[in-house]
């Protein structure tokens, strides 16, 4: 992306540094916990563990579009190979939740290593077909293969007892489980922005070459950011098939990368809580209009378009550039 | 009767036949993305929903107006062409100081809201389309059976593949828009309307699409969806034969369509990946593409 049009620049150059947190994040991070807090007993529990998993999700994929500068299109491929691994590891091999989740996790993980090896070879639009097109074989694969369970998915998955010993059955109890791990993978991702190495990867993304120069191995840091950026999305994937007790299909497809791009460009690419809002913005979306069919499709189809078009920063880059700090 | 590998004659000509048609339509489409890529710098994400118009187009003549297949060859294309005209100097244009990136967006955009359109109001179920009477039947060639509709597909599409590279490579027109896909400020200053040749660009690499629809009609069911998961297939296709070359667009299609072909034969759960497989072959050996530049 390039400096001068680019959303993410103000944040990039305003940043801070790693030593500590503005005190404007810690005070948005605290607001976050205590109405997550609150959540389960003031809306649906199953629905606000959706938008966390979907949440955790596009921060994943803003680790590496909004801070890596590389455009995937298709992160549904670790986020639905997690979410089979983790559904047939607990429902087949009997895991507890947490060995499911770090099973879906690790596979995602090796799945980034070796799409990724090959996707850093070329940029720009060509990075993002070649994303693209290995999500659809990854689909297809799911199609074929026998654990997956081809159309139906994986259905019926236990929830479990976390460590063997907490029973998660009850939607309150697994909430917070749900809370605990989407928590630990939002401030990894901030750390990891806000280090030594994300700052390098803030130099990539504005001017390669320059980086090339200074002696960083780019290509390093670029595998790097997309392995971290696929097992986070695999963390969600994985969690997401113990929420729902579900693997499927959907998760896998195209449709579901076309999605998560639509969250970060709409909630703010490149922000640190943008990816949230615009999952939340997404999920509420497609939860209360899901009745009217197809006019979800449309109307993500017109937010694209009007994002694209006029709406760049996205809400919270928009937010940010009011009260002029990174959010 | 002869056999190779075990494999009967007519099943190996026959999956090679299908190889080739589904390789016209990669032939077709991946060149339309070509030449739209060549001067927009846009990757047209729209691509697949404007093949599945230039489908609905032909059905909705046939249905609608009573006009037939061999009119709609004919009309189709030119009207799917105008809806991307308008689209370009609408919503595209605004885009081309930014990354192209954002290009990508907004054509993945714009195709969620066509698809979701005919999907709301023609259902998902397809929808048949008659052929013309002069597609029926066949020719039995001896080792094979060759339908008519079959033929008319392959033949159609190289003529058109052909006809686009000659324009390109051999009209003064061509030769304009090869220029300006070099230097569009220099082109400009010779007097040429950069802008004007852009929007004709892609009105023209959308009129192929919408042509690739019309052709698929009669031998697909016309879908809302025919066209979401054929695009990213073409996408591949884009990557292994680099968007360089306009013969090695076509050739890529039509290669890649008989290799899968040929993987039907010998290795049927195999078909549907084998050409990501061959796309991650190609970028650990010439990541730039088979016939592409360095990007």
């Amino acid at each position: 992306m390039t400096t001068d049009t680019n959303p993410i620049a103000m944040a990039a150059i305003t940043s801070v540094g790693a030593a500590g947190m503005p005190r404007h994040h810690l005070a948005i991070f605290a607001a976050l916990f205590v109405f997550l807090t609150a959540a389960p007993f003031l809306l649906y529990p199953i629905f606000v563990m959706k938008v966390l998993c979907f949440a955790l999700f596009a921060c994943a994929f803003n680790l590496l579009l909004g801070f890596g500068g590389l455009l995937s299109f298709g992160h549904a491929a670790y986020f639905g190979m997690a979410s089979y691994v983790s559904a047939h590891a607990a429902k087949v091999w009997g895991l507890t939740p947490e060995l499911a989740i770090i099973a879906g996790t690790l596979v995602a993980a090796v799945l980034g290593l070796a799409i990724g090896s090959l996707a850093i070879r070329r940029h720009g639009i060509y990075f993002a077909m070649v994303t693209l097109a290995f999500a659809q074989m990854i689909y297809f694969f799911s199609l074929q293969a026998a654990f997956t369970g081809g159309e139906d998915g994986i259905q019926a998955v236990p929830r479990g007892h976390l460590f063997g010993l907490i029973d998660l059955r009850s939607s309150e109890v697994l909430y917070f489980f749900v809370l605990a791990i989407f928590f630990a993978g939002i401030l990894l991702i901030y750390r990891i922005i806000h280090s030594p190495f994300g700052q390098v990867l803030k130099a990539i993304r504005e001017n390669e070459p320059r980086a090339i120069s200074l002696g960083y191995r780019v290509n390093r840091y670029k595998l790097a950011v997309f392995v971290l950026s696929a097992t986070l999305a695999g963390v969600a994937g994985a969690t997401k098939a113990i929420v729902f007790q579900l693997a499927s299909l959907t998760d896998v497809y195209w449709t579901m990368s076309g999605e998560v791009v639509l969250m970060t460009l709409l909630g703010g690419m490149g922000t640190v809580f943008g990816p949230i809002v615009g999952a939340a913005v997404i999920v509420t979306m497609q939860n209360y209009l899901a009745r009217f069919g197809d006019w979800v499709t449309i109307g993500q189809g017109i937010i694209f378009v009007v994002a694209v078009l006029s709406f760049r920063e996205g809400i919270v880059g928009v937010l940010a550039k009011w009260i002029r700090k990174p959010l | 009767m002869f056999e190779l590998l075990g494999i009967p004659p007519q099943v190996l000509f026959g999956q090679l036949l299908l190889g080739l048609i589904n390789g016209s339509f990669y032939a077709v489409l991946s060149l339309g993305l070509a030449v739209i890529f060549g001067l927009l710098n846009i990757i047209n994400f729209t691509h697949g929903a404007q093949y599945m118009l230039g489908a609905f187009g032909a059905w909705m003549l046939l249905n609608y107006l009573g006009v037939g297949y061999w009119w709609a060859v004919f009309i189709v294309p030119p009207i799917v062409g105008v809806t991307g005209i308008v689209l370009e100097r609408v919503l595209i244009r605004r885009l081309y100081h930014l990354d192209h990136l954002y290009g990508l967006l907004l054509t993945f955009g714009l195709a969620l809201i066509i698809v979701g359109f005919f999907r709301q109001f023609f259902g998902v179920s397809g929808l048949p389309y008659r052929p013309p009477p002069l597609l029926n039947g066949g020719y039995n060639l001896g080792f094979m059976y060759l339908p008519n509709s079959r033929a008319w597909v392959i033949v159609a599409s190289l003529i058109v593949c052909l006809a686009t590279w000659f324009i390109i490579e051999k009209t003064r027109l061509g030769a304009y828009l090869r220029a300006a896909t070099e230097n569009p400020t220099m082109v400009g200053a010779f007097g040429i309307n950069v802008p004007l040749l852009v929007t004709l660009t892609y009105g023209f690499g959308v009129a192929l699409a919408g042509f690739a629809g019309v052709l698929a009609a009669p031998i697909y069911a016309v879908n809302p969806n025919m066209g979401a998961d054929l695009i990213i297939v073409v996408f591949a296709v884009v990557v292994i034969g680099g968007m360089g070359s306009i013969l090695g667009s076509i050739l890529t299609g039509f290669g890649l369509g008989l290799i899968e072909g040929l993987t039907r034969v010998f290795y049927p759960e195999g078909s549907a990946v084998v050409i990501f497989v061959i796309m991650a072959l190609v970028l650990l050996v010439k990541p730039a593409g088979l016939f592409g530049r360095s990007v």
